[in-house]
């Protein structure tokens, strides 16, 4: 299982490679990536010494052009597709069928993997990717239960990627549109969902108020953890007048007792998520799923070794909690 | 511009919709969307109920289109997927990559819909060379975007007819999880069909009361309403082929009647609709509005 970690910057990537990962995968300093924050991410010379730095360590650099390419603005991401080539990075990572399209016929020596963001969640949809572009992975959605995971490996013309950890995405990924309802920008067009320059909070007699574009996606009390606005983990109002988390809680994913049958199934790589997080962060999770793979060939589970894992990654959870997310049925 | 009825988005019974189909075969349409495209759970009409609703509808010379569902899990619903795009008596519209993939392969023309991600030309012409005869935009697509992909388009001689989503709550959102359910207590596989109780969605507020997102079942919808009346001449200019209404659990007949008469007659636009929005066309916000003087 090839273990994949997020780097938004130089010191993360070499937190990644320091700590065990097989592959890292990076983005540009642009919005033809999908973590598009300010600060984030690689110019031209950082992407030239990401290169070096994983070569020497022998790891693979994947690289991220998985945003949708905007009407009049191609020459961005045809330049993306260039800089990966010209850096010969080990996969670039797209979703668009036009940046498939382009980067398969002007570099056809560049393997492709299928991004989240291409919103694949069936042999059928992989075929349409595979024969066209030759892509030779896809990273799945985090729509799939176990079951279906299980089926569509079975299935599948080319390699699957899942998701082992990290902030949950609950809509499927690469057609959410929650982000731009709000603030008129989100992931597929600008590379961001809840773009902080949207962000705003407000203390106020009731509390905490975290709002995205004026609008009160949720409200803390004082001692209450306050999580980033973003709409689909907000609390909202009911007809009844009840206030919840209508959509989801904030948590994080946690596939790491699932590695068995994930392995089993023929999943080949798991994907740490990330890019945006701390070079702390990022060695602290890479370790822990290295650890936990390199275990994965004893025989015997040490379930000590086990509980420590799942509470280091509680640690660096949202809300400090985990979840199977979609591969458990009863999440859904 | 040809005036399209869209798909039922939401879970009506058996009945409700028959009845729905009854009167829509009357209405000044030019054409319409049958299919589930949110939930293979909805089972109130079987694929032979949806062909024979068709070739009624059809006998009234309105062109027919069979929507297909948006995010295609199971093995079960690939099934089903995969009879609609074989079937060669109606169009189908394709909402998932897997429809693509099946539809290209039958050599026959096909609707691209809202829900697959085709953001630029190139995208576009793709999918045209491999059968997509129609497009409707993603949601959130501007108007000045739109022009510029169907120029572009125009330009390489690949352009497809363009139909908008011109009105009703617009999809934003799918998930494996049902919102319907759990607001419920309730999980997707003992959801006891809960979202039929929702013949419009389910409202959702923010803790101030502001109306902000409506809930159908996997599906997660803007809470105000798209209208985009106020944009008809521009629409017209553009060279858009066709308008898509929504269907809503009432009013429908009312509003193709007030798209109709100004497509029989183009004068001055219709007036904005208090407590719609339009934010997405202008370039903004999807919940913004013109109307209120929002950018």
């Amino acid at each position: 299982m090839e273990l994949v970690c997020p780097a938004g910057n130089l010191p993360s990537l070499r937190a990644a490679v320091a700590n065990g990962a097989d592959a890292v995968y990076v983005g540009l300093r642009d919005g033809t990536n999908a973590r598009h924050f300010p600060g984030l991410n690689f110019d031209d010379p950082e992407l030239a010494q990401a290169r070096r730095i994983t070569r020497d360590a022998g790891v693979r650099l994947f690289m991220a052009v998985n945003t949708y390419a905007q009407a009049g603005r191609w020459q961005e991401w045809a330049r993306a597709v260039d800089q990966a080539a010209h850096h010969d990075v080990d996969v670039l990572i797209a979703a668009d069928i036009a940046v498939l399209d382009d980067a398969s016929s002007r570099h056809p020596e560049l393997p492709l993997h299928l991004s989240v963001q291409g919103s694949a969640t069936n042999h059928l949809a992989l075929a349409f990717y595979h024969e066209r572009f030759g892509i030779r992975r896809a990273v799945l959605p985090r729509v799939l239960s176990l079951t279906q995971v299980q089926r569509l490996a079975a299935r599948s013309p080319v390699e699957l990627e899942v998701f082992g950890f990290g902030s949950l995405c609950i809509m499927v990924e690469g057609r959410c549109q929650l982000s731009s309802w709000v603030t008129g920008h989100a992931p597929n067009t600008c590379g961001a969902c809840s773009p902080a320059r949207f962000v705003e909070w407000r203390d106020t007699e009731d509390g905490l108020e975290a709002r995205l574009n004026g609008q009160l996606i949720d409200r803390f009390a004082e001692g209450e953890a306050a999580g980033y606005p973003v709409v689909c983990k907000g609390r909202y109002m009911h007809a009844s007048g009840r206030i919840d988390h209508a959509l989801e809680e904030p948590v994080s994913l946690n596939t790491l007792h699932l590695l068995p049958e994930l392995t089993a199934a023929g999943v080949v790589a798991v994907k740490l998520e990330g890019r945006q997080r701390s070079p702390a962060y990022i060695a602290r999770a890479t370790r822990v799923w290295r650890e936990a793979l390199d275990a994965s060939d004893e025989p015997v589970r040490d379930a000590g070794r086990s509980r420590a894992w799942d509470e280091e990654l509680a640690a660096l959870s949202e809300g400090r909690q985990t979840t199977l997310g979609a591969l458990d049925r009863a999440w859904q | 511009m040809r005036l399209n009825l869209g798909p039922v988005l939401y879970h009506w019974s058996r009945e409700e919709l028959l009845a729905f189909y009854e009167a829509a075969a009357e209405w000044p349409l030019d054409g319409v969307y049958i299919g589930e495209t949110v939930c293979s759970k909805r089972q109130e009409l079987k694929l032979r109920d949806r062909l024979a609703i068709a070739r009624e509808i059809a006998s009234t010379g309105k062109q027919v289109v069979l929507s297909t569902l948006a995010l295609v899990e199971a093995e079960s619903e690939l099934g089903v997927l995969q009879r609609i795009c074989e079937q060669q008596e109606f169009m189908v519209e394709a909402n998932d990559m897997a429809a693509v993939q099946a539809l290209a392969g039958t050599g026959r023309p096909f609707v691209i819909g809202h829900a697959l991600n085709v953001y630029n030309a190139r995208s576009l012409a793709t999918l045209v060379a491999a059968g997509g005869a129609v497009w409707v935009p993603p949601m959130e697509m501007p108007a000045a975007d739109l022009s510029r992909v169907m120029s572009q388009v125009e330009a390489r001689g690949t352009a497809p007819e363009v139909e908008v989503f011109v009105w009703g709550r617009q999809p934003l959102s799918y998930s494996a999880r049902c919102f319907t359910a759990r607001a419920e207590g309730r999980t997707k596989d003992d959801c006891g069909f809960v979202c039929s109780r929702y013949p419009d969605g389910m409202p959702l507020r923010t803790r101030e009361g502001e109306i902000l997102l409506t809930v159908n079942g996997i599906q997660v919808q803007g809470g105000t309403p798209c209208d985009l009346g106020p944009h008809l001449l521009e629409l017209q200019a553009m060279g858009i082929s066709a308008l898509r209404i929504s269907p809503a659990a009432t009013g429908t007949a009312e509003i193709l009647r007030r798209f109709s008469d100004w497509l029989e007659d183009p004068g001055s636009e219709p007036v904005p609709t208090p407590g719609y929005s339009d934010g997405y066309w202008r370039g903004g916000p999807g919940m913004a509005s013109g109307a209120s003087g929002q950018t």
